[in-house]
């Protein structure tokens, strides 16, 4: 699927750190928008290997800020033709997506939501828990009644897609595009001087380079410190289940902020589980008994039947957070060196568009406009993009 | 299940406990720039490592210190706050 080099060059216009999803699209899109082909995306490990290949792939734009709403709406639009763009089937289902809503201050997000959503375009509708209840006649509507649901957000576009294809389709695009994709390489340094960068020291050799990008979801403090730049961003590993197949019941995505639920089912049976981030920082993808406990009650609430179906699989990513639950993007006090970072448990949805906005700021040195949002500098400002509300769940 | 030694109540399933991030020294809000300010509110050391960790038993409200090695997840030493007191005055 991709060429193999032998060797790294000693310079590139851009380096890229990190192939998964989101910097193949970064580079998919330099070389194919921009024209910037003298590119290397180097990768600690295997493409899409790390979050890209984790998640549990749900993509939807119903978010509560105007940035946000509008940056993943932009995203959920470029979702809808990438597998006629690529040539490769992403297995891109729109299931309709319903956030549950347990609490009158629940439902009262889910208002300001639908209502912000509808302001930028956005299909979100509130909807009551009769109509939940027929949209999907297997719930129990009153969660074993210490729970009942009140309502939901309904998301029209709420969509699932084939996770490792999209970094497949990104990473053969590029490099058909002429971008060297580097696996199995790690970087174990940065130089800066006089605030612009020089170049990437990596276990394979130097590259001498002046435009870095990092995309490296839970690894970024360890780049950020090769660079001297300080950030909020704290890690704690996010862990997601899969169930034996069975037969099709579940078409939409289901979400549920108080139970600390989302589970989707795949075209092959398979119910797809997440809840909240693990209590505390760990630097490590080890599973937890505790987590597929409490899942699978939660689970049950809300699905009583499942009750005899078997877990099959259980992993972990690392998911790097923010204060506000936005991303940190854009240009930085470096000179040369951009990020895509912060991507904490929102991540997958927004490969496509981060691929996008990402690609132009590195080109022109400004950041896009969309994600005039997320710098790293609204901090320093106290300018924060709230988005915690919005969040699947309650981390 | 993963088990925490909590100074006062011994050694207690994980899930009695509540992280509340790493100790941190707070700078003086009067004498501080904005700037030093907002890299206190807002800015953490995110790399892995051996960190001095403010934790609480939930059942009994009892705040105490842990060191853990973020990276392993491994706790290293667990103690009450006077003793952060005295590691500080070293």
């Amino acid at each position: 699927m991709f060429r193999r080099h032998e060797r790294l060059r000693d310079s590139y216009d851009v380096v890229i750190i990190g192939g998964g999803g989101h910097g193949l699209a970064a580079a998919y899109y330099l070389a194919r928008d921009h024209g910037v082909r003298n590119i290397a995306v180097i990768e600690k490990g295997y493409i899409g290997g790390g979050n890209t290949g984790r998640n549990t792939t749900i993509i939807r734009s119903n978010y509560l800020t105007p940035e946000g709403v509008q940056f993943y709406d932009e995203s959920v639009r470029l979702w809808q033709d990438l597998s006629a763009d690529f040539d490769l089937n992403l297995f891109y289902s729109t299931r309709g997506h319903f956030t549950l809503a347990h609490t009158d201050a629940s439902m009262r997000t889910m208002r300001w939501r639908a209502e912000v959503n509808k302001h930028y375009g956005v299909k979100s509708e509130v909807v009551d828990a009769a109509y939940v209840k027929n949209a999907l006649p297997m719930i129990d509507i009153e969660c074993g009644g210490h729970a009942p649901v009140l309502g939901a957000l309904y998301h029209a576009p709420g969509a699932i897609a084939r996770h490792d294809a999209v970094a497949w389709g990104y990473g053969r695009g590029a490099d058909q595009r002429g971008v060297e994709i580097h696996q199995e390489t790690e970087v174990t340094g940065i130089d800066v001087e006089a605030g612009r960068i020089k170049g990437v020291r990596t276990t394979r050799g130097y590259i001498s380079t002046s435009k870095v990008l990092c995309a490296v979801a839970g690894f970024t403090p360890r780049l950020l410190e090769m660079v001297g730049l300080r950030s909020p961003i704290y890690i704690h590993p996010l862990q997601a289940m899969v169930s034996e197949p069975i037969k099709p019941w579940l078409d939409p995505i289901i979400v549920s902020g108080s139970l600390h639920v989302y589970v989707s089912q795949t075209a092959r049976g398979e119910l797809v589980m997440g809840s909240t981030l693990d209590p505390y920082e760990v630097h490590q993808t080890r599973s937890t008994l505790d987590f597929t406990e409490t899942l699978s009650a939660h689970m049950l609430d809300l699905f009583p039947f499942l009750s005899e179906v078997k877990i099959v699989r259980q992993w972990a990513g690392l998911a790097d957070m923010t204060p506000d639950f936005a991303p940190i993007m854009g240009t930085t006090p470096i000179e040369g060196f951009y990020l895509d970072a912060g991507w904490g448990t929102w991540g997958f949805k927004a490969t496509p568009v981060c691929g996008k906005t990402m690609s132009h700021t590195v080109a022109t040195g400004r950041n896009h406009p969309l994600i005039a949002g997320f710098g790293l500098d609204r901090f320093a400002r106290f300018e924060l993009t709230g988005e915690k509300g919005a969040a699947s769940v309650g981390h | 299940m993963k088990q925490l030694r909590c100074p006062l109540n011994g050694v207690r399933p994980v899930s009695e406990f509540a992280y509340a991030g790493e100790v941190r020294d707070m700078p003086d809000p009067d004498a501080c720039t904005d700037p030093q300010w907002a890299d206190y509110v807002f800015n953490r050391s995110g790399v892995p490592g051996v960190k001095r960790e403010w934790w609480c038993h939930i059942a009994s409200g009892y705040w105490f210190i842990a060191e853990r090695d973020t990276a392993r997840d491994a706790v290293i030493d667990t103690y009450p706050v006077e003793k952060l007191r005295e590691v500080h005055r070293a």
